[in-house]
């Protein structure tokens, strides 16, 4: 599901009408925000390693391509295959030469965003690979052909009533709306597949550059699995997710979990450097990672916007966001969704595509309060909105609105006159001025005619006259 | 005698045409205090909703005129943390002429937001007010989270005899105004105050206290369009009212 610009309103309209989905998103980013400041509270240096995450990110994406070429170097004395894709097309072509060159019939996947990106599932079915998203949350939306609605908990839009309608549905299963007898339905069905799948996909969530390691978080042991029963093992990491060595990453891993879920640590903390048939004589006999660009390199390139990069997809800013809150990450239209997607759409889309996301905001700047890496994301979607109305992507009516505006605004006399105006038609109409795109729900403030200016004036004769008044009064 | 504060008032747009009476009030109690006030002809918007939209260039000559207009003053006071912001933080942002740049780095450091300059400038801790009310206060996003001030407005109602002052739920969830996104995304900006004003009935203030109109008018607008029995009242009319009452029992 990509949402054209124009049908991002008609979806909002229709998602504020469903109270299902808004409920579900209430509640579940409510209480991922309660567990959360539970951990923030008991940890005392919570704001100091927000900093120092900040500050290795950006010292990360300051030298990259240093980074990036030691972390292959170790990765292949490791023993792991690098891949290089610049967008999605390439990453999907190395995909294929690995499913070809393997005889791949079936695919189990982890978790990924990243795979999201470039369309991997559907790209898998076309070359009639049986592709099987096992993280619990991915699975139901793969089971309604959907994209995750939440960064890190991919169906959180669905009520476990939801759930039980779809596994009857689509499973042909007694309906229950019981969590354990749910997981248990999901993990009989999975489990059959990830004993008979040929390979098995998964996210990162760091790449270590000193030792060529991959770190893969999870709370299911779905990840464990995809990456540990399988003969190849493909792992799909955007070039950003590299940090320096096992060194910094207490400090991500101590940000990470509270931001996301409000747990301490995730479940599971996976680490991947070799192929483990070469260690432990079973699992996989090939691991290879796929590092993607896909847009990436150019947001590196520019330095006003870089920062977005740091960003750790812990998904904090969705759950504050009031935005996200009534209505969910469908609205936004693409993989990347909430506060941090609306300043990644408009950069991997491009400004005309991408031209709705800075604007779907009300800048209240609660992203950035929460964002564990500190990324300043009300000031980037101030910036992308201005290259939208710079790239003449913005309405024509608005632009000459508001040159009209500031036309007038640099002619206090003539201004005034113009503002004058609302107020005198209120009064002679005795009816709140007209402004129908934003009364529906609520009354305007009425007009004042004569403003504070000239209240102002008023009231400084008065009081002048008072004073000369009085001193008159005392010479007599 | 000690030097007395002088003030040039920076009156945003919607205090200037929607809500006169609150900048009044912030002019009372600024003379309360003992400071000395001056209105600067000639002043029209800081800028911010064009800024805010994307519209930089339309802006420039704006924030051009408004630091040339203020940056030789004293202290520049506005009862708005957004309007506050933009000239303190986002003018740093518009490429304004060469010859400006010290200024407006002046500027920046001469402008503050009213309760601001009450607590942090002049030092007041106590209006010696009362105001026999129970009262919440909705934090606005750009005075807490721009410009961090948060403390200073909840000081101000505590000094004030009478009040019963409690804090609501999430008060500083966004009301969902945002500008220009009020009627760009209408539904969702009133899926929003529609939060907002639940949390604001649920506290049982008989006032909505905040120190920016338009999160103020938002709000209002809502309640009185849904009938509800509470109402919003800018801080500086807070102050005022309370001002005014404390003389009066002194009298009596």
């Amino acid at each position: 599901m990509n949402l054209k610009a124009s049908e991002t309103k008609a979806y909002i309209k229709a998602a504020l009408k469903d109270k299902t989905l808004r409920q579900a998103v209430d509640k579940a980013t409510q209480t991922a925000l309660q567990k959360r400041a539970v951990q923030v509270e008991a940890e005392p240096a919570w704001e100091e390693l927000r900093h120092k995450a900040h500050a290795i990110k950006c010292e990360v994406l300051e030298h990259l391509d240093a980074y990036l070429e030691l972390f292959e170097k170790q990765a292949i004395a490791n023993g792991m295959q690098v891949h290089w894709a610049s967008d999605a097309a390439e990453a999907q072509r190395i995909v294929q030469v690995i499913v070809e060159e393997n005889d791949v019939r079936s695919v189990v996947k982890s978790k990924s965003l990243t795979s999201e990106e470039i369309h991997l599932n559907k790209f898998l079915s076309e070359q009639n690979v049986e592709t099987l998203e096992t993280d619990l949350g991915e699975y139901i939306v793969q089971l309604l052909d959907q994209i995750p609605s939440h960064l890190t908990a991919p169906a959180l839009h669905l009520s476990r009533q939801d759930i039980g309608k779809i596994f009857q549905q689509k499973l042909g299963v007694d309906y229950t709306e019981e969590p354990t007898e749910l997981l248990a339905i999901a993990r009989a069905k999975l489990r059959e597949k990830f004993l008979a799948a040929d390979m098995g996909i998964s996210g990162v969530n760091f790449g270590i550059a000193a030792s060529g390691c991959l770190v893969i978080l999870e709370n299911e042991a779905n990840a464990r699995l995809a990456i540990g029963l399988p003969r190849t093992h493909v792992a799909l990491m955007g070039i950003e997710k590299l940090i320096p060595s096992f060194q910094e990453l207490p400090v991500f891993l101590k940000l990470l979990a509270p931001s996301a879920t409000g747990q301490k640590q995730t479940v599971y903390v996976n680490v991947v450097g070799t192929p483990l048939q070469k260690i432990a004589g079973e699992g996989p006999e090939q691991l290879h990672i796929i590092l993607l660009d896909n847009g990436r390199s150019k947001i590196l390139a520019d330095p006003q916007l870089r920062e977005t990069l740091c960003c750790i997809r812990c998904g904090a800013c969705l759950n504050v966001c009031p935005i996200y809150q009534q209505v969910g990450g469908h609205a936004y239209g693409w993989v990347y969704m909430g506060p941090i997607g609306a300043t990644l759409i408009p950069q991997y889309l491009g400004e005309r595509e991408g031209r709705y996301a800075p604007f779907l905001s009300s800048l209240c700047g609660a992203c950035h309060q929460i964002c564990p890496v500190r990324i300043n994301i009300p000031h980037h979607l101030l910036k992308l909105r201005k290259r939208v109305v710079d790239s003449g992507n913005s309405s024509r009516l608005e632009k000459l609105a508001f040159r009209l505006w500031a036309f007038l605004a640099r002619h206090p006399k003539l201004y005034r006159t113009v503002t004058w105006f609302p107020g005198k038609l209120q009064l002679l109409s005795r009816k709140p001025f007209p402004v129908p795109a934003y009364c529906k729900e609520r009354a305007l403030g009425t007009f004042d005619v004569k403003g504070f200016r000239k209240r102002f004036i008023e009231m400084e004769e008065i009081n002048s006259r008072k004073v000369a008044e009085a001193q008159r009064m005392r010479k007599e | 005698m000690k030097n007395r504060l002088h003030v040039a008032l920076f009156i945003p747009c919607l205090s200037e045409h929607l809500f006169p009476e609150s900048a009044l009030s912030m002019v009372k109690v600024l003379r309360h205090i003992g400071a000395e006030i001056e209105y600067v002809d000639g002043q029209t918007c800081c800028g911010q909703p064009a800024f805010n939209s994307g519209y930089h260039q339309q802006v420039i000559p704006l924030a051009e005129r408004f630091i040339e207009l203020f940056h030789a003053k004293q202290y520049v006071v506005a009862p708005s943390g957004s309007c506050v912001a933009m000239v303190r933080k986002f003018y740093f942002d518009l490429d304004v002429r060469q010859q400006l740049h010290q200024a407006r780095a002046e500027l920046a450091r001469k402008t503050f937001e009213f309760t601001e300059f009450l607590v942090d400038v002049a030092g007041i801790e106590d209006v010696r007010g009362s105001f026999p009310h129970r009262v919440t206060y909705h934090d606005s996003c750009h005075l807490r989270r721009e410009l961090g001030i948060a403390e200073q407005p909840r000081q101000l109602i505590r000094s004030i005899s009478g009040i019963d002052f409690i804090e609501m739920a999430q008060p500083d969830l966004c009301c969902g105004f945002g500008g220009t996104f009020s009627y760009k995304y209408k539904e969702l900006s009133i899926a929003m105050v529609e939060r907002k004003c639940r949390n604001i009935e649920e506290s049982g203030a008989e006032f909505c206290i905040g120190a920016d109109s338009s999160c103020l008018m938002n709000i209002e607008g809502y309640l009185r369009k849904h009938h509800k029995k509470a109402r919003t009242m800018h801080i500086a009319d807070l102050l005022a009212t309370s001002i005014e009452n404390g003389k009066k029992n002194l009298i009596r």
